[in-house]
C-alpha cells in the first residue's frame, strides 16, 4: 500500500477546478477525483467519468416491479383464489393496471436510490480525504482536486510540482 | 423580481441556511409555536385512544353516510401533499429554477400531510391492527387475499408508494446538505447525527454525477406518480354508481384541486417562515407571486369542474343526477355548497389583482380561504351524494360529532408540530441547489478565462 492516499489541491472557483482537472487528465493522470459543494457537470467529464449506469438500474427495477405487481395479481385472482366479482373475468387486466403502475414506480424509485448509494460506495464512515483539515470546506465554498497515489504516474514530488502549476491556492498531503 | 436577491456568495448561502439550525438559539417564538402545536396534537392522541376504546360509533357516521370526516380529511390532506411533489418534481423537469428555495420544506410538507392523510382510512377501518391483511397481499392463514378489482386497494398501493417515493426524494435531496451540516456543526452529538445521516458524502464528481441522474429520474417517475395518486383517490368515488360521483371529470378535477390546496398550504407555511427567519432574500416575492399564479390557474380549473358538474347534472337527463344538483343548491347541506362556491369560485378571483399577489399578508389570508374552500368541497362531495341517493327510504343525515372535529383538529397539531421540528433540525432550504443559482457556479468557457 502507498504511504499516502494522494495529494489534494484546493481551488476557489469551479472554473479553475475544471481547468485543473482537464489538464491533469491531459497530463496522463487517471486515478483522481474532484470534490465540490454542488454538482458540476464539467468536472465529471474532465476526469473522464462519462457513464454512470444508474438509469439502467432504474429501468431494471421498474420492469421487475411492474412485472411482479401484475403477476402477483394474476396469481392471486386467477390461480390461487379465483373469486367471481360481479361476473367479471378472473383475468380482468384493466383493473390490474393501477397496482402494476404503482409497483413499477415503487421499485424503480427504490432501486434508483439504493443503486446510486451502492455504486457510490455509501454509506462509507471513513474516507482518507476527510483527514485533510481544510476538506470540510468542500461542502461549503471550496473546490478540491485529489490525485491519488495509486495512479501509476503519481510521484510525490513531481505531482506536487504539477499541481502547483495549476494555480491551486493550497496543496496538501492526504494521509490514510 | 429575483429568484435570489443579489449580494450572496457560496459562503453566505451556507451560513445563512445552516446557521438557522446550528447557531441560532432556540427562540421564544419557536418554543411557543411548537408548544401550542404539540398541545393540539395531544387532542389527536386522546381522540384516537377513545376511538380505539369505543369504536367508530363515536363519530357521526352511519349508513347511508359511512364515510364522513375520515374520508373528507383523508382527501383534503393528501391533496395538500401534492404541491410538494409538484414543486420538487414537475418544476425540476420544467427547469424552473425558482423551485430551488421552496422545494425542501414543500417536500417535508408533503410527507407530513400524507402521514396525516394515511391515518384516516386506517382508523376508519375501526380495527387498524387487522388492516394489514385486509389491505396488503399478505399470505394469511385463512388463505384470502385483497380484492384487486377494488379502487380501495388501488388507493392503498398508490398512497403507500407515494409516501415511500416522497420520502426517498426528500432524503436524497437532503444528503449533500446533511454533509454540510456535519462539517459545520460544533456540537459533537449534532456532528455525529448529521454525519450518520449524510453517510459519508464527500461531494466527489463521480458521486455527483450518479446523484444527479437518480435525482432527475426520481423527478421523472414522481411526475406521473403524483398525478396518479389523486386520480386513484378520485376513483374511490368515480367507479361507484352514486349520483354525483359516477363521472369522468373527477380525475383531472381532483388533481387540479389537490395542487390548488397544496399551493395554498405552501404559502401559509412560507409567508410566516420567511418573515420570522428573515429569508426574504431566498424566498423572494417572485416565489410568492408564482405560487399565487399557480393557485389561480388550478383554482379556475376547479371552478370549471363545478360548472361542468352542474351542467352534466341537468344535461344528463338522469333524474337522480338532476336531483343531486338541486339537493346541493337547496338541500340540508346547501350552506356548505354555497360557502364552497364563495371560496373557490368567487373569492379566488381576487388573485387577478397584482396588489393582492404582491402583498404577503393578503396572500396568506387568501390561502386560508382556499384551504377552507377545498375542505368544504370534499365535504360536499362525500356527504351530499351519500345522504340522498336512489331510494328515499335510504336517506339520512350526517352530523359530525365532537370527536370528528377533535380528530381533525388534532391532525392539524400533528402537522404543525412536525413542521416546527423540521425547521429546527434540518436545513429548510436546499443549500446545494441555492448555490447553483449563483452565476459563479457555472464553469466559464476557456475563452472567457483567458482575459
Amino acid at each position: 500500500m502507498e504511504p499516502i492516499y494522494g495529494l489534494m489541491a484546493e481551488f476557489d472557483t469551479p472554473t479553475e477546478l475544471v481547468e485543473a482537472a482537464k489538464r491533469s487528465y491531459a497530463d496522463g493522470y487517471r486515478k483522481m477525483d474532484t470534490y465540490s459543494p454542488f454538482p458540476i457537470e464539467e468536472a465529471s467529464e474532465a476526469i473522464g467519468f462519462h457513464k454512470d449506469r444508474v438509469a439502467l438500474i432504474v429501468l431494471i427495477g421498474g420492469l421487475l416491479g411492474g412485472l411482479s405487481g401484475y403477476l402477483l395479481q394474476y396469481w392471486i385472482n386467477v390461480i390461487n383464489y379465483p373469486l367471481n366479482i360481479g361476473g367479471r373475468p378472473y383475468h380482468s387486466w384493466p383493473s390490474f393496471i393501477i397496482v402494476t403502475f404503482e409497483m413499477t414506480i415503487l421499485f424503480a424509485g427504490i432501486s434508483g436510490v439504493v443503486g446510486m448509494l451502492a455504486l457510490n460506495g455509501l454509506p462509507m464512515p471513513y474516507h482518507p480525504v476527510f483527514n485533510v483539515p481544510r476538506f470540510k470546506e468542500a461542502t461549503n465554498d471550496k473546490f478540491f482536486l485529489c490525485i491519488e497515489a495509486a495512479d501509476p504516474k503519481f510521484d510525490r514530488a513531481d505531482t506536487e510540482r504539477f499541481l502547483a502549476s495549476l494555480n491551486a491556492t493550497n496543496i496538501s498531503e492526504v494521509p490514510h | 423580481m429575483h429568484v435570489l436577491e443579489p449580494g450572496h456568495t457560496f459562503k453566505s448561502i451556507t451560513d445563512k441556511i445552516a446557521n438557522i439550525v446550528l447557531r441560532r438559539p432556540v427562540t421564544l417564538g419557536w418554543v411557543a409555536g411548537f408548544a401550542i402545536s404539540f398541545g393540539v396534537m395531544q387532542i389527536l392522541l386522546l381522540a384516537l385512544a377513545y376511538l380505539l376504546f369505543r369504536g367508530t360509533i363515536i363519530w357521526g357516521i352511519n349508513i347511508p353516510i359511512g364515510w364522513g370526516f375520515a374520508i373528507i380529511n383523508f382527501v383534503w390532506w393528501i391533496g395538500i401533499g401534492h404541491a410538494g411533489t409538484l414543486i420538487s418534481a414537475i418544476l425540476l423537469l420544467l427547469k424552473q429554477s425558482w423551485r430551488n428555495s421552496i422545494n425542501r420544506f414543500a417536500e417535508a410538507m408533503t410527507l407530513f400531510a400524507v402521514a396525516c392523510a394515511g391515518m384516516f382510512p386506517l382508523v376508519h377501518t375501526g380495527r387498524p391492527w387487522l388492516a394489514a391483511y385486509w389491505l396488503f397481499p399478505y399470505p394469511n392463514s385463512m388463505g384470502v387475499w385483497p380484492q384487486f378489482r377494488s379502487p380501495l386497494i388501488w388507493d392503498v398501493f398508490a398512497v403507500s408508494t407515494y409516501f415511500t417515493i416522497s420520502l426517498l426524494f426528500w432524503f436524497t435531496g437532503l444528503i449533500p446538505d446533511l454533509a454540510t451540516m456535519r462539517d459545520r456543526a460544533q456540537n459533537r452529538w449534532a456532528r455525529g447525527i448529521y454525519g450518520l445521516l449524510a453517510m459519508g458524502w464527500r461531494g466527489s464528481a463521480r458521486h455527483w454525477k450518479r446523484y444527479e441522474t437518480v435525482y432527475l429520474l426520481l423527478a421523472g417517475i414522481s411526475t406521473p406518480l403524483v398525478l396518479s395518486v389523486h386520480t386513484v383517490v378520485s376513483f374511490d368515488f368515480a367507479t361507484s354508481i352514486i349520483p354525483g360521483w359516477h363521472t369522468t371529470i373527477f380525475p383531472p378535477y381532483f388533481v387540479a384541486g389537490a395542487i390548488y390546496s397544496g399551493f395554498a398550504m405552501v404559502l401559509v407555511i412560507a409567508i410566516p417562515i420567511r418573515k420570522y427567519y428573515g429569508l426574504d432574500d431566498m424566498i423572494t416575492m417572485r416565489h410568492l407571486v408564482n405560487s399565487a399564479k399557480v393557485m389561480l390557474a388550478t383554482g379556475l380549473i376547479v371552478a370549471y369542474g363545478y360548472v361542468m358538474e352542474v351542467f352534466a347534472g341537468f344535461y344528463s337527463g338522469n333524474v337522480y343526477e338532476k336531483y343531486l344538483t338541486l339537493n346541493r343548491f337547496e338541500g340540508p347541506y346547501a350552506p356548505f355548497y354555497w360557502a364552497l362556491v364563495f371560496c373557490n369560485v368567487i373569492f379566488l378571483n381576487i388573485l387577478w389583482f397584482k396588489k393582492v399577489r404582491e402583498t404577503p399578508i393578503y396572500l396568506f389570508l387568501v390561502s386560508l380561504v382556499v384551504l377552507v374552500g377545498m375542505w368544504l368541497e370534499r365535504f360536499v362531495i362525500v356527504v351530499v351524494s351519500l345522504h340522498r341517493d336512489y331510494m328515499p327510504s335510504q336517506w339520512g343525515i350526517y352530523v359530525p360529532t365532537r370527536w370528528d372535529y377533535l380528530t381533525f383538529i388534532g391532525t392539524l397539531g400533528l402537522f404543525a408540530s412536525a413542521m416546527f421540528l423540521f425547521i429546527r433540525i434540518m436545513p429548510m432550504i436546499s443549500i446545494f441547489e441555492i448555490r447553483t443559482l449563483l452565476p459563479e457556479s457555472k464553469v466559464k468557457a476557456e475563452a472567457e478565462v483567458k482575459h
